[in-house]
């Protein structure tokens, strides 16, 4: 109700701001108290990330990452679900991108192999998301559990399956051996550049703009088909959808599936954009920046993208400023990280209440 | 009354309390003397929750004060009635359900940060107390393996164990098997007796005829009357509890009933705790008739309408409807219910019948979303649905006739208004209609009934299910009346009076029905 009264600019823009703007002055004492200048610092961190070409290639491509795995918590949420397993989700579908890449690098053109790679990281992403789904939906195991244990079965299994099955032959290092080049997504700077267009080195790859179109089919299937309908219905009022008729169990199903699919998609700009082969641990903690990115991005496609570019933009400006300042350690970069997403996401509600107030006392004044 | 002379246990002057529109208390004034059982009745809805809820702090009143033993006190929250000795005893039992009897009654009270001490005092007292009330229980006993009748027993420890002089039980017997329900009698004139002081809340006339000293009726958020129990009779009390209000009019012509369109025989349905809510309901519908469900709410009315409409599945029972037979092997759920024709107004539209966080055009098509008319290729149509949006708003008179404002942002009349405009205008064969003018202003209710007649006109069956005995009485040409999920009677609407009504909401117009333990 007291939601009538408070303009849409306020939520969707000036909380998440000064959550953001909060987080960087708490990061700015911790600076401080290690004895470094937390401005100087601040502008390594916003050079290194947006001044150059090469800095916002990275950006985007940390980015890339965040917007499948923000996408895929959104979709859950959207249906009243916390999918906690981005990161089993895209560990696996990194699995299939592999799979289908190590299959067919040495018999079939880039054209057969990223369409069936797309398919492979849904399909085993989904899959991945499947099976918490189901014993939500028909046996009433909590979600929540249920996918935080799978990305510990699903790190397990990658181990085996790396270990004993995927490993190239005669070597100790735990990855598989390198694709050929026609199972590799192109960069975007070898694309920009025969058009005369320099857009730096990065490993900023083709996955940026399949992630793009999944923002589009995001938004498209969940504002404007009827599943989408069902799955806000659920979402918001699962006793308004018992009443409407709507089928819950099968609507959670297909959201844990897309869910799962969209986070797969991690695996694309990884391992065939990336890194070439199929390796572990490649997820890095993208499954659960996405659900910050989510919760910040609003469960929405703008928002996720605009959160997925802050946080990539953390990433790699992060990484720039351990180099510029060493008193700056890696870890310290992770403790500014993490203070975003303490306050843009643990402590969203902070002052959301108090700010509400105020407008709406001004409403009625 | 000997002590009249004395302070009253517990008075409360002049108490408001408003939410939002709803005013739930209004002006409620009350003295109950000390050492006695105080009913308060009234129907679901009354106010009498809310009044509770302000005695033990939950609520700040708006206005009005609150005086226990004369002496004025400022309670803001439930430690601040404890302290001022008063107790309270939930329908739903706050207690810790894997905690031990003594566990439970130390709970808040612990005296110091190591136990020992503390449950060696506890067991003491909780003894001491146990005897003195004959409140016979094993107080290292888990309460999660207790009876119902005994965790209760547990919940008036704990108030006692917290120094209650003045016990308030919210329908305490809600929970109870009736032997159950006896017991706790007794054990309230024992408590009594002890000079504590009971405020008993109920909705059940059997209740306050059996154990209070003075009952006080609650209607509308208002107090309407006092009276000694010795003094009155259930036929006053019901007739005070659903109230004479000036008699709705609709312009209706005879009924003219003819096919059967839907036959229900002995329906049952258990909740998730295996209690029968609905118990052996038969009944038919006509085309052309509005058959009205009477009954104080929390009957089984809902349960029958989830029942009906394919929400919740029955466990026994038989559905005859569109040529089908619906029963617990061969289940249909809501969508299907409504391919056969059959719309659903329910009684909450804020919990079922809307989304609110939908804008208007969304939440108007919820449950026909799957129809083609609102379905392209691919994508929802969305211009077909504002454009039909438009439409029905401009026809049924919503206000604002924006189909982009939020659901929730509209007054309750113009909620409820686009939950029956977008169920009869699908021009269903039966229509089950919840409580349709509740927290509706007058001019909406009069279109709504005008509605709701021309729909039996055009010859479709209704199920009128309200709360309202005005509403029942003025729209309905067959009434039935239900109890404690089963149906109790059935009249033709000519010879139905509020008097007999009320009497058979209460389950007293029937003496054998009635049980022995009054």
């Amino acid at each position: 109700m007291s939601q009538a009264k408070v303009p849409a600019w306020v939520n969707i823009a000036l909380i998440p701001i000064l959550n953001i703007l909060l987080a960087f002055l708490v990061s700015g004492l911790v600076i401080l108290a290690i004895g470094e200048n937390p401005i100087e610092a601040a502008g390594y961190l916003i050079y290194g990330a947006l001044g150059y070409n090469e800095g916002i290639g990275y950006t985007l491509y940390y980015a890339t990452n965040l917007i499948f795995t923000g996408l895929a918590v959104s979709v859950a949420f959207k249906g009243g679900l916390f999918n906690i397993g981005g990161e089993g989700q895209a560990y696996i579908g990194g699995l299939g991108v592999g799979l289908i890449c190590l299959s067919l690098d040495h018999t079939m053109p880039f054209y057969v192999i990223a369409p069936l790679a797309v398919i492979g990281a849904a399909v085993f992403g989904a899959a991945w998301g499947y099976i918490p789904a189901y014993l939500q939906a028909r046996r009433g195991s909590h979600i929540v559990i249920t996918t935080i244990m799978f990305n510990f079965i699903a790190s397990s299994l990658m181990v085996y399956l790396i270990v004993n099955w995927l490993k190239e032959d005669g070597r100790m290092a735990p990855n598989s051996r390198t694709f050929e080049e026609n199972a590799w997504l192109p960069y975007l700077h070898e694309l920009f550049s025969p058009l005369g267009i320099d857009i730096g080195d990065s490993p900023l790859n083709l996955a940026f703009i399949w992630a793009l179109l999944c923002c589009v089919f995001v938004w498209g299937l969940i504002w404007h088909t009827r599943w989408g309908y069902q799955l806000r219905t659920l979402g918001t009022n699962p006793t308004a959808a018992r009443y409407a008729g709507i089928d819950t169990a099968k609507v959670t199903i297909w959201a844990m599936l897309i869910s799962g699919g969209l986070a797969g998609f991690v695996g694309l700009n990884e391992i065939m954009g990336v890194n070439h082969n199929l390796l572990l641990n490649f997820t890095a903690g993208y499954g659960f920046a996405g659900i910050a990115v989510a919760l910040m991005g609003r469960n929405h496609p703008i928002g996720i993208i605009l959160a997925a570019i802050l946080f990539g933009a953390l990433y790699q400006g992060g990484a720039e400023l351990a180099f510029e300042i060493p008193t700056i350690t890696p870890e310290i970069v992770v403790v500014i990280q993490g203070l975003v997403i303490l306050f843009s996401g643990a402590l969203e509600h902070m002052f959301k209440d108090r700010i509400e107030g105020f407008f709406i006392r001004r409403a009625v004044a | 009354m000997t002590n009249k002379t004395m302070p009253h246990a517990i008075e409360l002057r002049d108490i408001s309390k408003r939410f939002g529109a709803v005013q739930a208390n209004k002006d409620i004034c009350l003295q109950v003397p000390a050492g006695t059982i105080h009913g308060i009745i009234g129907e679901n809805g009354a106010g009498k929750s809310t009044l509770m809820s302000i005695i033990y702090g939950f609520y700040e009143a708006d206005t009005g004060h609150i005086e226990v033993d004369g002496k004025r006190v400022d309670i803001r929250s439930s430690q601040d009635a404890i302290n001022a000795g008063i107790g309270m005893v939930h329908q739903h039992f706050m207690l810790v359900e894997n905690f031990s009897v003594l566990e439970n009654v130390m709970l808040g009270a612990e005296g110091g940060a190591l136990l020992k001490g503390g449950v060696a005092a506890a067991r003491v007292e909780l003894q001491r107390l146990a005897k003195e009330y004959s409140l016979d229980i094993d107080v290292d006993a888990i309460v999660e393996e207790l009876p119902v009748g005994l965790q209760q027993r547990v919940e008036i420890l704990k108030a006692l164990y917290r120094g209650a002089r003045i016990l308030i039980l919210d329908e305490p017997t809600g929970v109870l098997t009736p032997q159950e329900a006896d017991h706790l009698f007794r054990i309230l004139k024992a408590l009594k007796d002890q000079g504590v002081t009971v405020l008993l809340i109920t909705h059940k006339l059997r209740e306050i005829m059996a154990s209070t000293d003075n009952v006080s009726v609650m209607r509308q958020g208002e107090m309407v009357a006092h009276r000694e129990t010795l003094h009155t009779s259930k036929e006053e009390l019901a007739e005070l509890m659903v109230g004479k209000k000036v008699r709705l009019t609709v312009n209706k012509d005879e009924a003219k009933p003819s096919d059967v369109l839907l036959s229900a025989h002995h329906l049952s349905q258990l909740d998730s705790q295996g209690v029968k809510r609905l118990k052996e309901v038969s009944l038919e519908l006509r085309a052309g008739e509005i058959l009205g469900i009477a009954g104080v709410s929390g009957n089984g009315q809902s349960e029958l309408l989830n029942v009906l409409s394919g929400i919740t599945p029955m466990d026994e029972g038989e559905i005859h409807f569109a040529g089908q037979v619906i029963s617990a092997k061969a289940p249909k759920n809501a969508a299907q219910m409504r391919d056969l024709k059959m719309a659903h107004v329910p009684e909450d539209r804020h919990k079922m019948g809307l989304v609110t966080g939908f804008e208007a055009y969304e939440a108007a098509i919820l449950g026909y979303h799957n129809s083609p008319v609102y379905n392209g290729k691919v994508l929802m149509n969305r211009k077909a649905m504002l454009d039909e949006c438009n439409e029905r708003m401009a026809a049924w008179d919503v206000r604002p006739p924006n189909p982009h404002l939020k659901t929730a942002n509209f007054s309750g009349g113009n909620q409820q208004k686009i939950v029956i405009a977008r169920e009869v205008e699908q021009n269903p064969d039966v229509l089950l209609i919840g409580q349709p003018t509740r927290g509706v202003d007058i001019g909406a209710i009069e279109n709504i009934h005008e509605q709701i007649v021309k729909l039996r006109d055009a010859g479709k069956a209704i199920l009128l299910v309200s709360v309202e005995l005005d509403e029942i009485m003025a729209l309905s040409d067959r009434i039935i009346v239900m109890f404690d999920g089963a149906v109790v009677g059935e009249l033709d609407a000519k010879d139905a009076d509020e008097r007999t009504l009320g009497l058979m909401m209460a389950n007293a117009h029937n003496k054998e029905q009635e049980g022995v333990s009054v």
